[in-house]
């Protein structure tokens, strides 16, 4: 069964951090946009259980396959599995994928961190050989990450140091004062020479300047500045109490679903549709697109819809999906794939982590530990003269990112103390509860990948999912750059741990390779569909725009060129910004469509 | 929290759509779905009704009240607990014995970690399952051990008799050959009751734990807190 929509300027497909900003951007220039999310709606506002304690929740809040971060995770009908939706790995590949099927795709749980890449990080091979330079460069992309920050607002400070971008005055909001543990981390950390600075994390310390900042982000453009007026002034600060995982009903943490889609559809040149689930991209004669295919997921029924451009924002992976599953006479490899490159390159963050236990930090005085729920500080990588030097074995660098102390205690605070209690029970067992309350601190390395043929996506040749939708299969293997990394972040947590005067509880290997997290496992999954200086060693320009399709656009993760260490949602906006900007001018000129 | 009992319950039943669990494809399987449905006094009419209720269903708004998109704000436990009454009550003496009470906090069964660990070992999962079988394997041993050495079972025997089986199996490092069952079983039982108990107001409260307030400022760790730390 099918049936034809009306046509749109632009669809948009998925509603996350790529789609919520391309959207907003399309619809603030007067540009009619459909937007398909694959899930269900959502309302953070309604729907998040703000002070809910571990108690409410079946099994203490702890996690499991259906909610595989815990009960109050944000995450709607997704995890590691979605019903009916599965994937595949090739042999001896255990690849994950985290996927969400809800408005606002994953900006509803992800952890907020936002940190620039570096001018390093948009030219890696001109600088180490390794990986591929992105087609602009971070002078290109500043503007951009000045107006990402200033519209979802992160917290902050410019330290000046190397590769590790400051904002414009002015754009950052300021960084609450570090906890306990950081403190001592800090502390800890000078005599190894590892910086410990404020970390950036997209919440709101302070309300924002809803006077001032809209006509900054969008000058001579009432419209915009009216709907982003409204949509700041609807936003609160952050009251310092709450995971931010679970999402955020007072709207202080950014999520697509608060920040984004409300001024967006204010404009009233937005049309969101949920439970569509975007399968193929459609093809006029002539080679352009003409719209899209989905499966409406309430009836089950096929439906087409037209415009003159097609956005795919569905995240890396699932816009790879959707290119492969396009086949067609004039590209029968999928769709803008005459470079081979769709589903090619695609990397994760290097992740691993030790944890530790400081005795300076038992039988701390009670104290108020929650803060932003997220870190307040963090270490941006230390060593890049050292990697100039050679005189590391692994080409690129982690990230730092920690925690611990008083927070609020969950099923995992007390499970496993035999190693210090010889095995207490009764009294002496509460007693040692309380003493070892908070005492306890992580620290997870998130590092860079460098882009290899062997990892990518492709369609499984059998397996389908419940709409009939060819599904991918994923293909990973780590280089020694990685694995030597992971090994490096072991021993250099081991040593913080140390001289915080603490000891290990988790494993130190000295093998990278059993250490190192899953590949998907930390959920920054880019690449896939490249940008690039030319068609043929990249599927788009560097306005995300397909080389083959001029009025095909992937504006999410898909493509990104390298991975640094910074988490990738901020950059995914930032790019997704400059690259709606290009397509309203060439709207406009009546390049396109 | 409001939990999945009969017949009292029938007005969250309505709230927690049941057809889901059965429409959805893993998590809950279909026979525990089943066995909720029965339980609900739904029958498998109930079940047809509720696929079709979801054919025509309009846009997918708010939670489905599914296990993978459940109510989080007002969560149930969509399965039954399943541990029997003198399972129950072994399990209270015994979480006892791990956190007892004393002038700060009341004692673990008083704040329901028995019942929680039969909510804990009667979930679908299969880490939960594989904990359940360690509990049954293990207070069968702790009976048989009580009756081996006292002639009566644990919770009959003397509060100095249940240490003296309790010392052997408490450190599972430790434990020799004969006692490593029981040990395994020891250490789940206390980690849970400890899950239970401190993830109460109660045991929050004793722990000091001041958080998940709204506060209308943040604030640098007080003096106390740094000086313990040796930070000033």
């Amino acid at each position: 069964m099918s049936r034809t929509d009306d046509a749109y300027d632009v669809i948009v497909v998925g509603s996350g951090a790529a789609g919520g900003m391309s959207a907003y951007v399309l619809a603030c220039e007067g540009i009619r946009v459909l937007m398909l999310e694959a899930g269900r709606d959502y309302d953070p506002v309604g729907e998040t259980p703000m002070f809910n304690l571990p108690k409410d929740a079946p099994l203490r809040g702890a996690d499991t396959p259906d909610k595989p971060f815990g009960f109050y995770d944000a995450t709607v009908d997704g995890g590691w599995r979605v019903p009916g939706e599965p994937y595949t790995s090739g042999e001896g590949v255990d690849f994950l994928w985290w996927r969400a099927r809800m408005l606002g795709g994953r900006t509803n749980h992800w952890g907020r961190i936002s940190l620039r890449m570096g001018e390093y990080d948009f030219k890696p091979r001109s600088r180490d050989g390794l990986g591929f330079d992105w087609p602009m460069s971070y002078a290109d992309l500043a503007p951009y990450y000045d107006k990402t920050e200033t519209l979802i607002g992160v917290y902050g400070s410019n330290e000046g140091l190397e590769n590790t971008p400051n904002s414009s005055p002015g754009v950052l909001q300021p960084a609450p004062a570090p906890r306990a543990d950081e403190l001592l981390t800090k502390n800890g950390c000078e005599p190894l020479g590892i910086p410990v600075i404020p970390a950036h994390l997209a919440i709101l310390s302070e309300k924002q300047d809803y006077r001032r900042l809209p006509a900054y982000l969008h000058p001579s453009n009432r419209l915009a500045q009216k709907v982003t007026q409204d949509a700041m002034q609807a936003r609160a600060a952050c009251f310092w109490a709450t995971p931010c995982g679970r999402g955020c009903s007072i709207k202080a943490n950014f999520q697509s679903t608060t920040v984004l889609l409300p001024p967006a559809l204010a404009t009233g040149n937005l049309t969101i549709r949920t439970d569509a689930m975007v399968y193929e991209v459609t093809l006029h004669k002539d080679g352009r697109t003409s719209g899209v295919r989905y499966v409406d997921k309430r009836s089950g029924n096929h439906v087409t819809a037209q415009a003159r451009v097609v956005v795919l924002a569905a995240s890396a992976c699932e816009s790879a999906r959707i290119l492969l599953n396009s086949k067609s006479a004039a590209f029968p490899d999928g769709l803008a794939n005459g470079s081979g490159l769709v589903g090619k390159y695609l990397m994760d963050t290097v992740g691993a982590g030790v944890r530790g236990q400081i005795p300076a930090m038992e039988n701390m005085p009670a104290h108020n530990a929650d803060g932003a729920s997220g870190m307040h500080m963090y270490m941006p990588w230390w060593l890049y003269q050292d990697q100039a030097k050679g005189e590391l074995d692994f080409a690129r660098g982690y990230h730092i990112e920690f925690g611990g102390g008083r927070r609020m205690p969950s099923g995992n605070s007390f499970t496993g103390l035999e190693k210090l209690t010889a095995g207490s029970y009764g009294k002496q067992f509460k007693d040692d509860c309380r003493r070892y309350y908070g005492s306890f601190i992580g620290f997870s390395g998130r590092g860079e990948m460098i882009p290899n043929e062997d990892c990518y996506c492709e369609i499984d040749p059998q397996e389908k999912d419940r709409w009939g939708i060819p599904v991918l299969r994923f293909q990973w293997r780590w280089s020694d750059h990685e694995l030597n990394q992971v090994r490096h972040m072991q021993h250099t947590f081991k040593d913080i741990i140390e001289a915080m005067g603490g000891r290990t509880t988790t494993p130190v290997y000295d093998d990278g390779a059993d250490a190192i997290k899953k590949p998907g496992e930390i959920i920054h999954e880019v690449g896939g569909a490249r940008m690039g200086a030319d068609p043929t060693s990249s599927v788009l320009n560097q306005y995300c725009q397909a080389w083959e399709v001029p009025n095909l656009f992937v504006t999410d993760g898909a493509a990104f060129v390298s991975n640094a260490d910074k988490n990738p949602t901020l950059s995914i906006m930032a790019v997704a910004w400059r690259a709606c900007d290009y397509l309203v001018q060439e709207l406009r000129s009546r390049n396109i469509a | 929290m409001a939990r999945v009992r009969l017949p009292r319950a029938r007005t969250q039943i309505e709230k927690y759509r049941v057809s889901e669990l059965i429409a959805r494809e893993g998590g809950l399987n279909r026979r525990m779905a089943m066995k909720v449905m029965v339980a609900l006094g739904l029958g498998s009419t109930g079940v047809a009704r509720g696929q079709q209720a979801r054919l025509e269903a309009k846009p997918n708004v708010g939670p489905a009240g599914t296990l993978s998109d459940p109510e989080l704000k007002q969560a149930i436990v969509p399965w039954e607990r399943t541990l029997s009454e003198s399972q129950l009550a072994t399990l209270a003496v015994l979480c006892d014995l791990i956190l007892p009470a004393d002038q700060r906090s009341p004692s673990a069964s008083q704040l329901g970690a028995h019942e929680f660990i039969d909510e804990w070992v009667s979930a679908p999962y299969e880490r939960q399952l594989q904990d359940r079988a360690v509990l049954f394997e293990g207070l069968e041993w702790l009976d048989g051990e009580s009756n081996r050495r006292f002639g009566s079972s644990f919770v009959d025997v003397t509060a100095d008799r249940r240490h003296q089986v309790c010392r052997d199996i408490c450190n599972l490092p430790d434990a020799t050959e004969p006692h490593r069952l029981g040990a395994r079983f020891f250490a789940l039982v206390r980690d849970l009751t400890a899950t239970a108990f401190w993830t109460t107001q109660e045991g929050m409260d004793d722990l000091g734990y001041v958080g998940n307030v709204p506060l209308p400022k943040w604030e640098a760790p007080p003096k106390a807190v740094l000086e313990h730390l040796g930070l000033e």
